[in-house]
């Protein structure tokens, strides 16, 4: 399994077989307070890197979820119309929200490892 | 004229920041509108215990001399000629237009001496607006007290351990007291449709109420967030979002809040701000009302959503919304057209250009459960 990276945008992709699963991160499930709907994007869509691909709605506000990259949905967490707290209790496991069969090969170096991405949080905190 | 800073903080900051307060700005201070526990634990744990609210950031201002009450009543639709010593009443400020500039919590502290609870974001035109209307009272702006809501099921066993003759008010009702020591005035009242009080306090003993309030089990800090979803819930309008100065306490569905006295036919007609457009509509009806709408499934339906008719023609906007914790569903409230304004009514709200089904329901969705003796 290769490692997650991560985006300034607190989210997270594990790239495997040119397929991204996206999610959002700890510190951003913790941003967002308590999850009650998560609105995900259709199997089959084409999405551009900036997209709108996904709507977490808190108790209190809406955030936008963009997609990281440019490809198609091939999966979304059906589990979150059930259980959208996973995203609070789980972000970066049972709480992933959809897989993106990319365009080619993509180019990752724009993202942040583990390590740079909790420096990114610290500094930006 | 002084230099304020532009955030400011209440008594109790440092207290929100230690018990994990995520502070925001809001009205010109800084408030907590979460701790750490989360907005959906705050609500439920008010509801089924008893939440402790910090205030503060509300303006407590004094109207006093002589022949107070009839002069408040030409600014505001209530009766406060009738209002007993320690009674308060709920009243809108109204303008000449019949809009509202502010909700408030009036009290009868004397004969001639009134305690009004106004909205922060509007206290100090509030204070100009009755100024100028009333040159010839005494008006003063509590700046030293602090102002603390105990709210939820179980306020009034704590209460009844620290001042048992409070716990003996009944809903809209206050007095003096004193909590081991420390000189407060209580008022059974709040604004989240729980049983509950408010305990104005001077600055200088606010920490040590606040200590001995937190020291009882039941008892933990509730946020903003929670608060707006606690009022929600219990139907209970927000000023600047579900009425203001373009809106009527008629359009707003708060025509409870205007004495019959006060009205036609009433001991006391008419006479104050507005009074000819808000008996008018009294008589013949409003064009546009506010209501409360459950929504389909869990997505919430927020402020700004237009709302649309079958044929999909906008015919109205949500002014509040949110999820509710009790009712764990969305809840939102909104202005339609007066024959639209029935329950039962099947709209759809627009939320990111996808209609949502709304229905226009009875308020409040979760049964309010004040202590009225």
């Amino acid at each position: 399994m290769t490692d997650a990276i991560y985006t300034e945008d607190h989210e997270w992709l594990q790239i495997e077989d040119n397929v991204a699963t996206i999610g959002v991160t700890e510190f951003a499930q913790e941003q967002l307070g308590d999850v009650v709907f998560v609105e995900l994007p259709d199997v089959g869509a084409e999405l551009s890197a900036g997209d709108e691909a996904a709507v977490v709605e808190s108790v209190k506000a809406a955030g936008e979820i963009n997609s990281p990259l440019t490809g198609t949905v091939t999966a979304v967490n059906e589990a979150l119309a059930e259980s959208p707290d996973l995203l609070n209790s789980a972000p970066q496991t049972d709480g992933w929200m959809f897989k993106l069969a990319l365009d080619g090969d993509v180019d990752t170096s724009a993202f942040m490892s583990s390590d740079e991405y909790q420096q990114f949080v610290a500094s930006n905190a | 004229m002084a230099l304020e800073p532009v955030v400011s903080k209440t008594i109790f900051h440092d207290y929100h920041v230690a018990a994990g307060g995520k502070m925001v700005p809001f009205a010109g201070y800084l408030m907590p509108v979460q701790y750490s526990e989360g907005i959906m634990q705050e609500h439920l744990h008010c509801r089924d215990n008893a939440g402790l609210f910090d205030v503060s950031h509300m303006g407590q201002v004094i109207v006093k001399g002589e022949g107070a009450a009839a002069a408040l009543e030409q600014l505001m639709p209530v009766d406060l000629q009738s209002l007993g010593i320690n009674q308060q009443t709920y009243a809108t400020l109204t303008n000449e237009q019949g809009g509202v500039l502010d909700d408030l919590i009036v009290t009868r502290w004397t004969e001639d001496s009134f305690f009004l609870v106004v909205n922060a974001g509007c206290k100090e035109q509030d204070i100009a607006h009755i100024q100028k209307h009333l040159p010839d009272f005494e008006i003063t702006y509590l700046a030293d007290r602090g102002l603390l809501a105990l709210q939820g099921l179980r306020a009034k066993e704590v209460m009844a351990e620290l001042v048992p003759e409070a716990n003996a008010l009944v809903f809209m009702n206050g007095g003096h007291a004193s909590i081991e020591g420390i000189e407060v005035y209580i008022t059974r009242s709040g604004y989240t449709g729980e049983d509950g009080f408010e305990i104005s306090v001077d600055t200088a003993d606010a920490l040590a109420l606040a200590d001995i309030l937190l020291d009882f089990d039941a008892v933990e800090w509730i946020g903003l967030g929670a608060r707006d979803s606690l009022r929600l819930e219990a139907g209970l309008c927000l000023y600047g979002h579900d009425m203001d100065e373009n809106t009527s306490p008629v359009e707003a569905g708060i025509i409870w809040s205007i004495s019959k006295a006060r009205r036609a036919g009433g001991a006391n007609e008419g006479g104050f701000l507005g009074a000819e457009v808000i008996l008018d509509q009294i008589a013949n009806g409003v064009s546009k009302k506010r209501v409360g709408f459950l929504v389909d499934g869990r997505a919430p339906v927020r402020e700004g959503a237009e709302i649309i008719d079958e044929a999909g023609t906008v015919v109205g906007v949500i002014t509040s919304g949110g999820f509710g914790p009790t009712l764990q569903a969305p809840v939102a409230m909104g202005y339609v057209p007066t024959a639209l304004a029935v329950v039962g009514t099947q709209l759809n709200a627009l939320v990111r250009g996808k209609p949502r089904p709304i229905t226009v329901t009875k308020m409040p969705l979760v049964p309010q459960r004040y202590f009225r003796g």
